[in-house]
């Protein structure tokens, strides 16, 4: 065989390969961001069920702020039927803010403070606050990923033959978590 | 992150090779010793190199806790730390990993496993009363990056085979001292007297060298891996002062560790043997396995 012909089997078995290489990266990708969306499902979860028992516990000691029990349990019914990732990130923002309201409540109740089942509550809701937000921050990292490698050349030829779309990112304010977080260049 | 990945695993490997010829050779000397030699010296030598490649690689994460005296702790136990542990697992993206706590006042953490897939953090009861939820994290964070990076599974063969190590030259020398010396009573010869001060000889370059020789490794293995797991821990926080402030805690804390040893010290978020507030000494630096807290404060406020 001429040179030329190996280099054109050169050319074709490196197009071959760097083709599967980039599918199988677009489609670990995919994977991540689902496994990410997922992890938040479960945690967002959590956070419904921890509404209930935590309004019953302040209404033991505040019975009369009705208003503000109501508030909550209204968006957290809203927050487990809503639509679409900014769908459900507006309601979920509903529920941080009703729940905000809750433990400010909460803070006129010396006794209640310090009511060991509002206390495990209290921490099973801070550890819920910030998995939702560690499991934000995989799922966007993830998103990130992807929707770079969908929209870059020459990997976006690839996604727009097997249609690979573009994730919408999740961004949604914290209800108890307490410290600024600091955004890094370039992540 | 991948070619530290990619370099922990061929240390681990090459590790392992020297592990099993080091307990080979041993091992080949004790049948030596009390079999005269040939085939049981040779069965003992691949039994025990065999034991120690397998175990350290499928039980070392066990040794090593039980070694700490880690009790595995439940959620209901300890909230906090299950909570941070788990959501620190979500943002690095693997599956939680089990909990234990040490019994020791001084504050300290180490991770251990195979992958993250296997793999344990413990920390010390006198970490869990000293710092907040924010310390925490950050203390979490850089044992989560020690697992994503794989360096627990380089961090226990090491602990594991520098142990056996210790305690097989240990071994060698009381076999020379009881065993070697009576067959050269029984033998009476020349030849088996000559023999038996060569062995000797070994015995005394092998107990000088172990320790050395798992310093030197533990050495390699260290040091710059604690840069990156605080620089990759604070990625997984973005708080970088939640470790600055643990780690401040854990310079001013006046307590030694009682678990301390040679064979787990690198495996901790902080030197166990350090002597509180001195880390400036030259000798102590060329010993250290970790890098001077002071320095490490120092890069994650450069941050």
């Amino acid at each position: 065989m001429t040179a030329a012909g190996w280099i054109v089997i050169a050319v074709v078995v490196l197009l071959v390969l760097w083709t599967i290489w980039a599918f199988n990266r677009l489609v670990k990708y995919r994977n991540r961001a689902d496994e990410g969306w997922a992890q938040i499902d479960v945690q967002l979860r959590r956070r419904y069920d921890l509404i209930p028992n935590l309004v019953k516990t302040v209404e033991g000691y505040a019975a009369h702020e009705r208003e503000t029990f109501e508030e909550v349990t209204a968006a957290r019914s809203r927050a487990e039927n809503a639509q679409g990732v900014a769908g459900q990130a507006d309601a979920e923002n509903a529920v941080s803010s009703g729940l905000r309201q809750l433990l400010a409540v909460a803070e006129n109740y010396p006794d209640l403070k310090a009511n060991a089942n509002f206390l495990a509550l209290q921490e099973e809701l801070t550890g819920t606050e910030s998995k939702i937000a560690y499991a934000r921050q995989y799922y966007n990292d993830q998103v990130r990923l992807l929707n770079t490698a969908i929209q870059s050349f020459p990997s976006n030829v690839l996604a727009n033959t097997f249609h690979f779309a573009p994730r919408e990112f999740f961004d949604i304010e914290d209800a108890v978590r307490a410290p600024v977080q600091v955004e890094f260049e370039g992540q | 992150m991948h070619e530290q990945i990619a370099a922990n695993k061929r240390k681990t490997v090459l590790l392992i090779i020297l592990a099993v010829v080091f307990t080979g050779l041993i091992g080949w000397l004790i049948g030596y010793l009390f079999f005269y030699g040939g085939t049981a010296g040779l069965v003992i030598a691949v039994g025990l190199a065999l034991a120690l490649s397998l175990g350290s690689y499928f039980f070392g994460d066990k040794i090593v806790l039980t070694s700490t005296g880690a009790r595995k702790v439940t959620p209901e136990q300890e909230p906090r730390l299950h909570n941070v542990v788990e959501g620190l697992a979500i943002a690095a993206g693997v599956p939680k990993p089990e909990v234990y706590v040490v019994p020791e006042i001084a504050p300290n953490a180490f991770a251990t496993g195979r992958d993250p897939d296997h793999s344990s953090i413990a920390v010390t009861q006198g970490l869990l009363q000293m710092m907040d939820r924010v310390e925490l994290e950050g203390v979490i964070g850089h044992e989560m990056s020690h697992i994503l990076d794989r360096d627990i599974l380089i961090g226990t063969v090491v602990a594991t085979v520098v142990g056996a190590a210790i305690l097989l030259s240990e071994i060698f020398t009381r076999t020379w001292f009881w065993g070697g010396g009576r067959r050269s009573n029984n033998s009476g010869g020349g030849d088996a007297g000559i023999l038996s001060l060569i062995l000797f000889a070994v015995g005394i370059f092998l107990l000088i060298l172990a320790p050395l020789a798992g310093q030197l490794i533990k050495l390699s293995v260290s040091r710059n891996r604690e840069y990156l797991a605080d620089a990759e821990g604070v990625l997984l926080t973005r708080y970088p002062p939640g470790l600055i402030s643990a780690l401040q805690k854990i310079a001013g804390a006046p307590h030694a560790m009682r678990a301390a040893n040679n064979a787990t010290a690198h495996l901790w978020l902080e030197q166990p043997s350090r002597v509180p507030g001195d880390d400036t000494s030259t000798l102590e630096r060329l010993f250290s396995t970790h890098p001077p807290i002071q320095d490490r404060i120092k890069r994650l406020q450069e941050m």
